[in-house]
C-alpha cells in the first residue's frame, strides 16, 4: 500500500505547516495541537489493527492507560526519571498487556472480537478504578516530567510547551513512516492477506494467530507511547483515560478519517478533536450534535473522510473506480 | 458466611441475573436474527430507568408508569428501526459500532438535558415495599422477590414465543436463512422491526423494575451494556437460552465476588469471561444459531 502523489504532497504540507505553528500562536494552541498529535499517533496504532489487520478493537484504550499508569509507577516520585529508560518500560507494559489480552481475544473473531476487547479494557479499567495500585478512582500524579539529557546535557525540556511540541512532531512523523515501512514489507503484506480472506491465507500456510498476536502486540506498543506522552503532557493519570468511551473516541478517528490508509487516521484525530472543541465552545451540551454527525456520517458517507478526494473526482467525472478501491 | 446471608447473597444474584438476562436476550436476538451489533442497547435501559423516575412523579404509580413506558419503547424501537437500523443489516461491523456509538451519545445528552445528571430515586410502591424477616437482624425485601417471579415469567413467555409460536418460528427461520424465508412470503422486514422493537422493550422494561432498587444514575446505560456484552460473549451469540445460563452464572459470580473478594469486585465476572473464552471460544451454547 502507497501513498498517492497528491496525498503524499498534503502530508509534506501539513507537516511542514505543524512545525511552523508554534512560532506564531499562542500556548493555548500549542497544548491543543499536540493532544491532537498524541491522539494522532494513537489513531494510527489502531489503523494497524482496523484497516490493516481487520480487528476491530473496541478496548485499545486499555495500552494507552497501562503505558500511562507505567510511567506513573515507574518513576520515583520525587525525582525526575529519564525518558530514556521510563518510556521503553512504558511502551514493552502496554505492549505486555496487549500480548496477553491479545492470547485471549484472538481466539474470536468478528462481533465477538469487538466485545470481548470491550470487556478486557474494562477489566483493566477496573484494575485501576478498584485497586490500590494507581491511586484508585481519584487517579495519581506525575510531579516531576521525564528528563531527556544526552552526555549530560538536557537537550529537551518536556516542561517547556514548545519542546514538547517539537518532540510529539517529530515522533508521529516517526510512528508513521515506520507503519508506512512495515506495512510495505512482506509482514505487512501478510496483515493485509489476512484482512482480505483468513482462509485462504491459512491455506497458504500463514501462521495468521500470529501474525495478528504480532499485530495487537505492536499496536499496543505504539498506543503506549501515545498514552506515555499523554501523561507527560498532563502530568496526571486517573482510570478515566482506559474507559469505553476513550476507545469509542479513538475509533472513532480511524473510522471518521477512513480507516486503511494511515493518514486518514491521523486527519481523523485532527478533525474529531478539533469538532469536539470547537463545539464544546458553542454549547455544554456537545455530545448531541457530534452524535447526529456520526449518525449521519455513517448513513451518507461510508468510507470516512479520507473517501471525500475520490468522491469528489468520481463528481467531476474523472475518475470511474469506486471509491473504496484504493490505487495501488 | 452463615447460611442465611448464603441465602441472601444467592437470592440477590438470581435477581441480579435474572434482570440481566432481559437486557441481554434483546441483545443476542439482534445480534443472532439481525447481525447487528448494538451499543446503543444499553441507552434503552437507561431511558427505561429514566422513564419509571419521570412517569411515576408525573402519575404516583409505578405500575402505571410500567404500562406507559412498555408503549412507549416499543413505539421508540419501532422508529428507531424504521429509520436507522433497517439501513444497517447489510453493513459492515464497523459502521454498526460507529452509528449506535452515536447514538449513545444523543441519548446521554438527551438525557442530560431533558432530567438533568442528577442521581435520583423511584420509590418502591407502598404495597410491596415490605420485607420477609429471615433473622432477627436479617430480612429480604418483597420488591426483590417480585422483580425475581416477573423476570421468570417473561423468560418462559419469551421462550413461549420463539420456541413455540408461529411468529418465533419465523424469527428462527430468518435467522438461518433470510432470502429463504422471503421468497416463501414472509415479510421479514416486519419480523425484523418486531424482534427489534421487543429488544427495546424487554431492556427498557428491565430499567423500569430495576429503578426502585438501584436508582437512576447517568452511567448505568453503559455499565449494564458491557456487562450484557460479557452475558453474550459467554452465552454464545443469538442464543436466548445461553444468554439465560450466562446472565445467572454473571449474577452470581458478580454477587458472591462483591462478598468474598471485595478488592477484586469489578474484575471477577471478566475473569470468569477469560476462563470460558480459554475453555470454549464460541460461548457455552455451541450450536450456531439461536
Amino acid at each position: 500500500m502507497r501513498s498517492t502523489r497528491p496525498v503524499r504532497a498534503f502530508l509534506v504540507a501539513a507537516v511542514t505547516l505543524l512545525a511552523l505553528v508554534p512560532l506564531v500562536t499562542s500556548e493555548f494552541y500549542h497544548e491543543l495541537l499536540t493532544k491532537i498529535m498524541i491522539m494522532a499517533i494513537f489513531a494510527m496504532s489502531l489503523d494497524l489493527l482496523v484497516g490493516f489487520t481487520g480487528l476491530v478493537s473496541f478496548g485499545h484504550a486499555a495500552f494507552f492507560g497501562v503505558a500511562a499508569y507505567a510511567l506513573i509507577l515507574v518513576a520515583p516520585q520525587y525525582q525526575a526519571a529519564s525518558l530514556w529508560w521510563t518510556l521503553p518500560a512504558a511502551m514493552l507494559s502496554a505492549a505486555l498487556a496487549a500480548l496477553v489480552i491479545g492470547l485471549f481475544v484472538l481466539r474470536t473473531r468478528g462481533i465477538y472480537f469487538i466485545m470481548v476487547t470491550l470487556a478486557f479494557a474494562q477489566m483493566v479499567y477496573f484494575v485501576f478504578h478498584d485497586t490500590p495500585l494507581g491511586g484508585g478512582s481519584d487517579g495519581v500524579y506525575l510531579y516531576f516530567r521525564p528528563t531527556v539529557t544526552f552526555a549530560g546535557l538536557e537537550i529537551i525540556r518536556l516542561d517547556d510547551t514548545s519542546h514538547f511540541y517539537y518532540l510529539v512532531l517529530v515522533l508521529m512523523v516517526t510512528v508513521y513512516a515506520l507503519l508506512r515501512t512495515l506495512l510495505r514489507s512482506p509482514f505487512g503484506h501478510a496483515l493485509m492477506g489476512i484482512k482480505a480472506n483468513v482462509h485462504r491465507m491459512r491455506a497458504l500456510g500463514f501462521p495468521v494467530f500470529r501474525y495478528q498476536l504480532a499485530s495487537f502486540t505492536l499496536a499496543g506498543a505504539l498506543a503506549g507511547l501515545a498514552g506515555y506522552l499523554s501523561a507527560c503532557q498532563y502530568g496526571f493519570v486517573n482510570p478515566e483515560i482506559v474507559s469505553w468511551h476513550e476507545s469509542g473516541n479513538v475509533l472513532l478517528m480511524v473510522i471518521l478519517g477512513g480507516q486503511g490508509t494511515l493518514h486518514g487516521a491521523a486527519a481523523g484525530a485532527f478533525a474529531f478533536v478539533l469538532l469536539q472543541h470547537l463545539l464544546a465552545t458553542v454549547t455544554e451540551h456537545w455530545q448531541l450534535p457530534l452524535g447526529a454527525a456520526i449518525v449521519l456520517l455513517v448513513l451518507f458517507l461510508p468510507g470516512g473522510l479520507a473517501s471525500i478526494p475520490q468522491r469528489f473526482r468520481r463528481l467531476l467525472g474523472t475518475e470511474s473506480e469506486p471509491a473504496d478501491v484504493e490505487p495501488r | 458466611m452463615d447460611l442465611v446471608s448464603f441465602l441472601i447473597q444467592l437470592l440477590n444474584g438470581v435477581q441480579y441475573g435474572l434482570l440481566l438476562f432481559l437486557v441481554a436476550s434483546g441483545l443476542t436476538l439482534t445480534f443472532g436474527i439481525m447481525g447487528i451489533i448494538n451499543l446503543a442497547h444499553g441507552s434503552f435501559y437507561m431511558m427505561g430507568a429514566y422513564m419509571a423516575f419521570t412517569l411515576t412523579s408525573l402519575t404516583g404509580s409505578l405500575a402505571l408508569a410500567l404500562l406507559l413506558g412498555v408503549f412507549l419503547s416499543i413505539a421508540l424501537g419501532v422508529a428507531l428501526e424504521w429509520a436507522l437500523f433497517r439501513h444497517l443489516y447489510h453493513r459492515d461491523h464497523l459502521e454498526q459500532v460507529l452509528l449506535t456509538y452515536g447514538l449513545i451519545l444523543i441519548f446521554e445528552e438527551l438525557r442530560s438535558i431533558i432530567v438533568g445528571n442528577d442521581v435520583h430515586g423511584v420509590p418502591i410502591p407502598g404495597l410491596l415495599d415490605h420485607s420477609i424477616p429471615l433473622t432477627d437482624t436479617l430480612s429480604y425485601p418483597v420488591y426483590r422477590l417480585l422483580m425475581s417471579a416477573v423476570c421468570l415469567l417473561i423468560a418462559g413467555a419469551m421462550y413461549v414465543l420463539i420456541q413455540r409460536s408461529r411468529l418465533g418460528m419465523m424469527i428462527r427461520a430468518g435467522a438461518s436463512n433470510r432470502e429463504m424465508v422471503q421468497s416463501l412470503g414472509i415479510n421479514i422486514g416486519l419480523v425484523y422491526r418486531l424482534v427489534f422493537a421487543l429488544g427495546v422493550a424487554l431492556a427498557a422494561f428491565a430499567g423500569m423494575l430495576a429503578a426502585p432498587v438501584t436508582s437512576v444514575f447517568p452511567n448505568m446505560g453503559s455499565q449494564v451494556l458491557i456487562i450484557c456484552f460479557v452475558v453474550v460473549v459467554i452465552g454464545g451469540i443469538g442464543s436466548v437460552w445461553g444468554a439465560f445460563v450466562a446472565a445467572l452464572l454473571i449474577g452470581l459470580a458478580d454477587t458472591f465476588g462483591k462478598v468474598l473478594f471485595p478488592d477484586l469486585a469489578g474484575i471477577t465476572i471478566y475473569l470468569l469471561m477469560a476462563a470460558i473464552l480459554l475453555w470454549r471460544p464460541e460461548g457455552l451454547t455451541r450450536r450456531a444459531g439461536p
